[in-house]
């Protein structure tokens, strides 16, 4: 039944986009697995840097994003949203979501990725990182209903940064690079301790009571991969 | 020394930081409203921890991206694409008009402002004796407490220690307890195993942000000042 709803809706998509799209649709949207992110049509190809047509990278994302951005580029959003769509509605999956909300929220997610791509900094952070915060909002007003306050940019109140960034050699693109690297090496159980601080809406103390684990250990533990991810940045900041 | 103006106060960047957790909680969503307002309070203080917040961001980014993907359902794409085009550019422009009322001020920072309506010098504050003075913040939920906590300068806030966790900040001078001294925009995050005296800079009255989730229980005479704010 999860199903159903979400189908509904799609049904009632008035007229196909560009036949590209359809392509990419069977090509690559809509697969579950790691084999959809092979084929990539031609027609939304990106600049790859000759590195082939296997898996978006982050450079790929941004390169998208621009053509958004800037263009209204709808198969370059078809590319983003193949891409995202699968994982914001596992992410959502695992935080509690039946299938049904989850498609709703993560086709709405995507909306608002196209809806507020100009609003997209690449200097601020990399396309995961943004859209992860559009699904975590997302998620946070669906099912908590609970505001989350936020820090406005504009605040006359805003204490500017002094310096220079401590790493602003460092663009987004390579540190979330770094960062994803350190996520795939993180041991396991530190691994699985992240996932579940991220994607479950579990508080560090939910986590303890779930796991049975003393508090303190899971504390240790996030805070081992925190470090190690820091390290991983500061070593390819020097 | 009470004429410390708001410019004079936004030079200084804290010293006393969030803790990861509460970082982390902040940047998954776990985090509940009053204590998401206390971070965005503190983020919006102090440029270093909103760059620890932007790496904790990119941790939940790394992880969406290496997720096993769950497929959408078929033609989800043209159906926002439909939705996205029935509305038009009705929506952008809607966007901004019910982004949130902004309400002016330079001290208190922006999240703040806006749950109060003011900014500091608009509080209404409730005198609870002993120099001290609190004012909720309105809208946290039945389980949470947040408010504002006023001590007059060289005052001590009364002696109590905590059945969960009590997060200040001050936003307007300072004071010093057992961990050290504590200015604008710095954060102590004390637990049940602390037992601490705040105690106002003498010369400016101190102005703090206080979130607790769980009653505070008071140990000294005065505690019942104090239990006062908990329960509002």
């Amino acid at each position: 039944m999860g199903h159903v709803g979400a189908t509904i809706v799609a049904d009632k998509a008035q007229k196909p986009i560009a036949a590209v799209v359809e392509s990419l649709a069977a090509a690559k949207c809509f697969s579950n697995g790691e084999s959809g992110r092979n084929a990539l049509p031609e027609a939304v190809a990106v600049d790859r840097g000759g590195r082939g047509l296997d898996a978006i990278t982050p450079d790929d994302h941004r390169a998208l994003m621009a053509r958004i951005a800037h263009d209204q580029d709808r198969a370059a959003f078809a590319a983003l949203f193949g891409h995202f769509g699968p994982r914001v509605k596992a992410y959502l999956m695992r935080s509690g979501s039946d299938m049904e909300s989850a498609e709703e929220l993560s086709q709405e997610a995507l909306m608002t990725v196209w809806r507020r791509a100009e609003s997209f900094d690449p200097k601020q952070a990399s396309v995961a990182t943004w859209i992860f915060t559009i699904a975590r909002n997302k998620r946070i007003d669906a099912f908590r209903r609970l505001n989350r306050p936020e820090l406005d940019p504009e605040d006359p109140a805003l204490t500017p940064q002094a310096e220079p960034e401590p790493d602003e050699h460092l663009d987004e693109v390579q540190k979330s690079k770094a960062i994803q690297e350190a996520v795939k090496t993180l041991p396991k159980e530190q691994a699985e301790m992240l996932r579940m601080a991220f994607f479950q809406d579990k508080a560090h103390s939910q986590i303890a009571e779930e796991t049975g684990l003393p508090l303190g250990t899971v504390k240790s533990r996030l805070r081992l991969a925190i470090a190690r991810m820091r390290k991983q940045l500061k070593e390819l900041d020097e | 020394m009470t004429a410390v103006t708001a410019y004079e106060m936004r030079g200084q960047e804290p010293t006393h930081h969030l803790s990861d957790e509460l970082l982390m909680d902040y940047a998954s969503g776990a985090l509940d409203e009053a204590g998401s307002l206390f971070v965005a309070s503190h983020l919006t203080l102090c440029p270093h921890c909103r760059a620890r917040l932007q790496a904790l961001e990119a941790v939940g980014g790394a992880l969406l991206d290496d997720i096993e993907p769950v497929s959408m359902a078929d033609g989800a794409f043209d159906a926002i694409m439909a939705k996205i085009d029935a509305a038009g550019s009705a929506n952008e422009n809607a966007a901004p008009a019910e982004a949130e009322r902004v309400v002016d001020g330079t001290v208190l920072p922006a999240p703040l402002r806006k749950y109060l309506g003011v900014d500091l010098d608009g509080v209404q504050w409730r005198k609870k004796g002993g120099g001290v003075a609190v004012a909720p913040v309105p809208g946290m939920g039945p389980e949470a407490n947040a408010f504002l906590l006023k001590v007059e300068a060289g005052r001590a806030v009364p002696q109590h220690s905590h059945g969960g966790n009590e997060f200040v900040m001050v936003l307007k001078g300072g004071y010093s307890d057992a961990s050290g001294h504590f200015g604008r925009g710095d954060v102590e995050l004390a637990d049940d195993d602390v037992d601490h005296q705040p105690i106002a800079d003498d010369g400016e009255e101190c102005v703090c942000l206080a979130v607790t989730d769980a009653p505070l229980r008071f140990t000294g005479k005065t505690g019942w000042l104090l239990n006062m704010f908990v329960k509002m």
